[in-house]
């Protein structure tokens, strides 16, 4: 593990490569130069914060401190999750509960499996990980659906004049807006080790850990993300579906309701 | 006397600040013929899917068959009160697709000899079974349309003016189809523009500023 050292004086160095960037938005009037900054200051402080945070919580390795910071994971990533839902009504607590189902589901099976152990130091990278794919694929997801339910508006309404119950008549944007939100998953899973060196694999080898057992991990959070984006994917959108209809089985944007 | 099929009392419809139907009140009767009529924007379209739980109304009740429209579960009721949309939309990629949704929604096997039937009463040939929907014409895709609503026969039919846009061979066809429906006790509701319909209809009613201004029967 010796062989992996950032200094500081390595990292203000680092800064030369966002004055790269910024130099190239400036010249090139990309007008992302505020929100680059604040990325970089935000980074900066998260993360810091974050690295004393585990390092006390990885010490005093307290299950309902492990527990709890997993739980703050799970609330920021819905958090996130609820700012894709575009109105959606309740979309902050089908997120939540979407992204909750799917991380502790797939933590459960890796433990009981055997592949992590409930420490801290596994559990909590684990857990941000599960997480933050998951609300990547549910914004997705409600993106989709958003889209979806707008352009096929007409198509709704005739399965719904049909007789067609609200699964029935959502059942294809349903299937797309899924589809959408894995498939990020799905085609990281089918270009990792030719395209991408993943984060975490890339870490261990970095770490001096062996290639091999690094590989090996990286099957692993191939599977466990698969695993996690279809529950939470599934979940969030099965629970937000019916949102766009009222209790009367009508579909609750207004254009139907301008017909004279 | 029979119990009419809908029984509409002190219908009122408000969208926004537009008072779009003001206190329709009116019986139909079971196997009426009854064409609706009254200048764009007058409510007429409005009051059909109403009828049709497309819509819910600010103030009034719908009987359906003697009991409130708000009893029935949306999916039975849609299936027996049908509505055809002016310009419908065809699903997924072909003529099948189309025909087969209205099996999938009654949890029912796709029976293809219904199907092609329902085809040739509107005059589509069977090949057209497997055609994208993309290469069909407005007035295929009208038929097409039409046929989807049928293929399971509903106690009320609601053309939304179904026929407008459709050239004369097409329209007489559209009619003859109803017309056979209508004689084996289906009751339509009919709303157009069309003057040689508005001429050739059994029972009139005509709507002007979300009122009735001749009321069905007389």
């Amino acid at each position: 593990m010796n062989n992996l050292i950032v200094s500081p004086t390595a990292l203000a160095f680092a800064v030369i490569l966002v004055v790269i960037a910024l130099a190239i938005n400036l010249k090139e009037k990309i007008g992302l130069e505020r929100d680059m900054i604040i990325g970089v200051i935000r980074a900066v402080i998260q993360l810091t914060v974050v690295g004393y945070v585990l390092t006390y919580i990885i010490k005093v390795n307290r299950i309902w401190l492990t527990g709890l910071m997993v739980a703050i994971i799970i609330f920021n990533a819905a958090l996130n999750a609820n700012k894709r839902a575009n109105g959606i009504p309740h979309a902050f607590v089908i997120s939540l509960l979407a992204i909750a189902t799917a991380t502790l589901i797939t933590i459960l099976l890796l433990v009981i499996a055997g592949a992590v152990r409930f420490t801290p130091s596994q559990i909590v990278p684990i857990s941000g990980m599960i997480a933050s794919n998951a609300m990547v694929a549910i914004g997705l997801a409600y993106r989709s659906m958003n889209t979806s339910f707008h352009d096929q508006r007409q198509g709704v309404l005739e399965r719904l004049a049909l007789g067609a119950n609200l699964k029935q008549a959502s059942a294809h944007i349903v299937q797309m807006a899924i589809r959408t939100g894995m498939a990020p998953t799905i085609d990281s899973a089918k270009t990792v080790g030719i395209v991408s060196l993943p984060g975490m694999m890339s870490g261990l080898i970095f770490a001096g850990v062996d290639p091999t057992k690094a590989i090996m991990y990286q099957i692993m959070v191939t599977f466990m993300l698969l695993a996690a984006t279809s529950i939470g994917s599934v979940i969030a959108c099965y629970l937000a579906y019916p949102r766009y209809y009222n209790s009367d089985m009508q579909l609750r944007d207004k254009s139907l309701n301008s017909a004279k | 006397m029979t119990e009419p099929i809908f029984d509409v009392q002190g219908l009122r419809y408000r969208n926004g600040k537009n008072q779009i139907l003001q206190d329709i009140t009116v019986q139909i009767e079971q196997g009426a013929n009854l064409t609706i009529a009254g200048p764009s924007g007058s409510g007429k379209s409005t009051f059909l899917r109403i009828l049709a739980t497309l819509l819910t109304p600010t103030a009034g009740v719908v009987k359906f068959n003697g009991k409130k429209q708000s009893t029935y579960p949306k999916p039975v009721y849609r299936q027996q009160v049908s509505y055809c949309f002016q310009q419908p939309t065809l699903f997924g990629e072909t003529v099948r697709d189309n025909l087969k949704f209205p099996f999938e929604i009654r949890n029912q096997t796709f029976d293809e000899t219904k199907a092609l039937a329902a085809l040739d009463s509107v005059e589509l040939k069977a090949e057209m079974l497997d055609q994208p929907i993309i290469e069909l014409s407005g007035g295929e895709k009208q038929r097409v349309a039409l046929v989807r609503n049928l293929l399971f026969k509903p106690q009320v039919l609601l053309l939304d003016e179904i026929s407008a846009g459709l050239d004369v061979d097409t329209k007489g066809v559209v009619h003859r189809l109803i017309q056979s429906y209508r004689e084996s006790g289906v009751t339509v509701l009919s709303v157009t523009h069309d003057e040689s319909e508005i001429a050739a209809a059994d029972d009139l009613m005509r709507i002007r500023d979300g009122k009735i201004e001749v009321p069905a029967h007389e």
